[in-house]
């Protein structure tokens, strides 16, 4: 029962690192940079959908700050490609990571003078509640966050396998030169590709508010996201997803079964499995790269 | 005479100080194969990337069915029917031939995100009808031992016909071909070449290539221009451009014109024989 319940526990997080991750994964693909301001994205999210929901700011429906906040969010992603990423196009990688970096910073300086630098708490309608299933005591927001994350990725796999503009940005993210001779236009897909991960930002923000509360630097948590995507192959949105599974399992298994006087095993145990994924499986668990033929 | 599909009219394209096209008129009739030869350098690959526009040139216009083309931007050349294909291949590494022949389909899907997701029945229509489609590109070339195969487990020659079947499923009035041939065996050029001519003959395409097989080009096409540092040396049949004398010299340099002239004769029988 010990372990049903932490497993559950354990998937409610992984499923908030698989949809940073997912994020990571999402830019990555689609312009090959890394955005390390993804972290600081979902607390943006998760700030902006508790501006529109708590009470003592705009006091609106729940669901529906959700839905205004994946809104809110997918624009900022739009615009900050188009405004300022776009422009730097041809720069090399390192000083679009460089720049990424330089974002997560003023967006948390902005999220501290706009809400607040202390912890601030989400007001949702299931706050505190609890299902009793057997012997086991489930936070109904750990449900929520495990059904929404299986919807989340289910309306991600439609979109990427049926719709034009989502085999668009597949066929954008392999060869830009070929996409636009198919007559894609490349620039504005990228943008969209930063709107979407916005958007999956939002909600995994949203997600991660629920279980607590939220303060600037949770974006910090981005760091362990980025060993999922790593975990995960860093271009397969399904090893995101996995990757952040096995990382939000592991720290509460490692932290209960660890050798007494060894519990803060815990807290390097996401960083330990990279490192031995990266040992074994040089191209991630969910490799796509092939050996180079001779 | 009808108007030209293709009217390039004093294109010109300079790199900083080098002149890549200069000042280079030239256009293509309706359903014939053109094709662009000269040395390497000459600017027969800019030609190609000046119709797709990825340069913009400093002076000249380009019209292609009666509109400007100058004024769309590359994502925007293939919904007027122009198609093309790359001299070093690009094509979807980690995608399959049938999808990688599919995003050929792209400017045609005209299906809205829902009815896509939820796979309606217009949606469904519409899938099949692309699939016909990409089918027939594939019965054409050949393709279906490759059908559900990844690009980047596929040698050489089948990428090049993938890349070729990917152009032809676009559907286009006028083919770019960028050195259909180069890396191609002996047996795989002569395919080239049968498919080259069924493109025009059967399915209606305009065809312009550059190439530097002259075996092929004269073997294929109506006529060729020959172009040397950005600049046309003569225009005319296979036969004519290759006796040219500005051709000549432009491929074995000024000095022994004698030697020349025997060349001149080997070419010529050469390009009887194919």
């Amino acid at each position: 029962m010990d372990f049903i319940q932490l497993v559950i526990s354990g998937l409610a997080n992984g499923c908030v690192y698989g949809l940073i991750a997912l994020g990571f994964v999402l830019i990555y693909k689609a312009t090959e940079a890394v955005n390390f301001a993804q972290g600081d994205f979902m607390m943006i999210g998760a700030f902006v959908c508790l501006g529109f929901t708590n009470s003592e700011f705009l006091g609106l429906n729940f669901w529906l700050s959700i839905v205004l906040a994946m809104g809110v969010m997918a624009v900022l992603g739009y615009l900050f490609d188009w405004g300022i990423l776009r422009h730097m196009s041809g720069q090399s990688q390192t000083s679009i990571v460089i720049l990424t970096i330089a974002v997560g910073f003023v967006l948390r300086f902005v999220a501290g003078s706009v809400w607040s630098h202390e912890p601030v708490s989400l007001e949702t309608p299931f706050a505190g509640e609890y299902v009793r299933a057997g012997g086991l005591v489930l936070g109904v927001n750990e449900i929520l966050i495990i059904v929404v994350t299986v919807l989340l990725t289910l309306g991600l796999y439609l979109f990427f396998s049926r719709t034009k503009l989502g085999v668009a940005m597949q066929a954008a993210s392999q060869n830009q030169l070929a996409a636009y001779y198919m007559g894609i236009p490349v620039k504005r897909i990228q943008s969209m590709v930063w709107a979407l991960s916005g958007m999956v930002a939002a909600v995994a923000g949203v997600l991660f508010a629920s279980k607590g509360a939220i303060d600037p630097s949770s974006g910090l948590l981005g760091i362990k996201a980025f060993a999922a995507a790593a975990i995960g192959g860093f271009g397969s949105l399904p090893g995101a997803l996995v990757g952040g599974l096995i990382i939000g399992l592991i720290e509460p298994l490692s932290a209960r079964y660890a050798p007494d006087g060894f519990a803060g095993i815990a807290r390097i145990a996401p960083y330990a499995i990279l490192i031995i994924v990266l040992i074994f499986r040089p191209g991630g668990l969910f490799s796509q790269t092939q050996k180079k033929k001779v | 005479m009808s108007a030209p599909l293709l009217d390039i009219k004093n294109a010109t394209q300079r790199f900083g100080g080098v002149v890549a096209v200069n000042d280079v008129t030239m256009h293509v009739n309706e359903g014939e194969v053109f094709a662009l030869v000269g040395p390497n350098g000459a600017g027969k690959s800019t030609v190609f990337n000046l119709l797709s526009r990825f340069y913009t040139p400093a002076a000249g216009s380009i019209q292609f069915n009666g509109q400007d083309l100058l004024k769309l931007s590359s994502d925007e050349v293939p919904s007027l029917g122009i198609a093309r294909t790359f001299q070093n291949i690009e094509l979807f590494e980690q995608a399959t031939v049938l999808q990688n022949l599919l995003v050929g389909r792209h400017r045609h899907r005209k299906t809205n995100v829902l009815s896509e997701i939820f796979f309606t029945p217009s949606a469904r229509n519409q899938e099949r009808e692309h699939r016909h489609a990409v089918e027939e590109v594939i019965d054409f070339l050949d393709l279906q031992a490759y059908r559900d195969k990844m690009i980047s487990g596929l040698p050489y020659g089948v990428r090049k016909v993938v890349e070729l079947g990917r152009a032809l499923a676009t559907q286009p009035k006028l083919l770019l071909l960028d050195e259909p041939a180069s890396g191609l065996s002996v047996e795989e050029t002569q395919d080239m070449a049968f498919w080259i001519e069924d493109i025009q003959k059967q399915m209606g395409i305009t065809v312009l290539m550059v190439e530097h097989d002259m075996g092929l080009v004269s073997a294929v096409s109506n006529r060729v221009m020959a172009l040397a540092d950005g600049k046309e040396l003569a225009t005319g049949t296979p036969a004519e451009v290759q006796s040219h004398p500005a051709v000549i010299e432009a491929y074995l340099g000024t000095s022994g014109i004698q030697k020349g002239g025997k060349t001149d004769k080997k070419k010529k029988s050469k390009g009887a024989a194919a």
